[in-house]
């Protein structure tokens, strides 16, 4: 056997030479019994212990217990634990900011319409003409709406209530038309904004009842329309006339 | 698991005994997930794990006293019988693969791993460098010093 090749021989038996290596010594064994021989030996000695080095199996018990003690550690280290709770702390933040923001917009939404009513009102009363159907007969105040806004309503009879109605005039709420009415209780002026329960603009909803610039507000919402009371006067004389007006629709 | 099956065997090979052998692994497994950090994506995951294995078993009591038994220098000092006839012949006529067994798991360590790396895992000299910590060159060398060794040991059961 050639001994430049020897050295070599294990090395071309693993794949492993550079390819200008592997050329020629492909060729010398082609050329060389002895090499080819030895080469083969080395082939087939490489093969069986291939064959006998797979000699022990893992017991499954073993195997199932290795899974069963590095399954929590591999399926969640702690790496991934801390990015879980990060995660958590975030969604919870993002959930509470989100919440926040959506209650401040609602409470300026609602401060906003409150604002308007108050200034609606307080600009009827400082007008030289507070209605512009000036009337005590519900049968009057009513029809003079016809036309004017795009739906109608009933007004209560107020013999025997203490209130007094003094007449209509029509008002615009976020560029929707609506009927303003005034009533009158002892000394006191009490608006009544009745609009349509889903004009535009409008998808904010008052609170029961609020108090703003020391005006008294009540508000609710009655076959499809918004009805908002305003004045100076107590909580009580607004909740009876709610009552009223509601007891109207169902006449 | 990933090489569970590769790995034990490697173990049972090296120790030579199922208890150590489990408790290889079992400890390679555990070492594996508390560095994988410390793994470099793109490098050679199979060798990084096989490489644990080995310094886990080095470091053991029986690993430590398997690899001091005898210096790998020795080995080649012993001459090959001029024959025709030679060991890996007789011993693929005969088929005795358990005889091989027997011969591999005489070996050193150093050599018998190498030759399981090699021959049983397929890796390439640069896997078994990364694998065992050693320069290229010396695994071609040390594999061919095990190949011969491996021969004069099965020449010996066959009193070639």
């Amino acid at each position: 056997m050639a001994d430049e090749f020897t050295s070599k021989l294990d090395a071309y038996l693993d794949g492993e030479l550079a390819a200008a290596d592997m050329k020629a010594l492909d060729a010398h064994v082609r050329a060389c019994p002895a090499c080819a021989a030895d080469m083969l030996g080395r082939v087939q000695m490489k093969r069986a212990i291939k064959s006998a080095s797979q000699r022990y199996e893992p017991r499954s018990e073993f195997r199932a217990k290795i899974e069963r003690r590095l399954k929590p550690r591999a399926g969640f280290p702690k790496m991934f634990r801390a990015w879980a709770y990060a995660a958590a702390v975030a969604c919870l933040l993002f959930v509470v900011a989100v919440g926040y923001n959506y209650y401040q917009r609602e409470r300026l939404a609602g401060e906003r319409l409150a604002s308007e009513i108050v200034d609606l009102h307080v600009a009827a009363l400082a007008d030289p003409n507070p209605v512009q159907v000036p009337s005590s007969d519900r049968h009057t105040v009513k029809p003079w709406f016809q036309g004017k806004i795009p739906f109608t309503f009933d007004l209560p009879e107020l013999q025997n209530t203490g209130f007094t109605l003094l007449g209509g005039r029509l008002t615009y709420l976020d560029q929707t038309a609506g009927a303003e009415l005034i009533y009158q209780v002892r000394k006191h002026y009490i608006s009544v904004f009745i609009f349509p329960q889903q004009s535009s603009g409008q998808t904010t909803d008052l609170a029961a009842k609020s108090k703003h610039a020391a005006f008294s507000l009540q508000s609710f919402t009655h076959q499809g329309l918004r009805y908002v009371l305003i004045s100076d006067t107590g909580d009580s004389d607004l909740g009876r006339l709610s009552d009223l007006l509601k007891s109207a629709q169902r006449e | 698991m990933p090489l569970f099956s590769q790995l034990y065997n490697f173990a049972h090979w090296l120790t030579q005994d199922r208890s150590e052998a489990e408790d290889l692994v079992q400890e390679t497994y555990v070492k594996a997930l508390r560095g994988f950090s410390g793994f470099q994506q793109g490098t050679n995951f199979r060798a990084w794990m096989y490489r644990i294995l080995r310094n886990t078993f080095l470091t053991s009591r029986s690993g430590s006293k398997a690899s001091a038994t005898r210096p790998l220098e020795e080995e080649d000092q012993e001459q090959l019988p001029a024959t025709e006839e030679t060991p890996e012949s007789i011993f693929i006529a005969s088929s005795q693969k358990e005889m091989l067994q027997n011969a591999l798991a005489e070996l050193p360590v150093p050599f018998r791993e190498i030759l399981l790396l090699c021959d049983f895992e397929e890796m390439s000299y640069q896997e078994i460098s990364d694998t065992l910590g050693i320069p290229a060159g010396t695994v071609m060398s040390r594999l061919s010093r095990a190949r011969r060794a491996l021969h004069l040991t099965l020449s010996k059961k066959l009193k070639v």
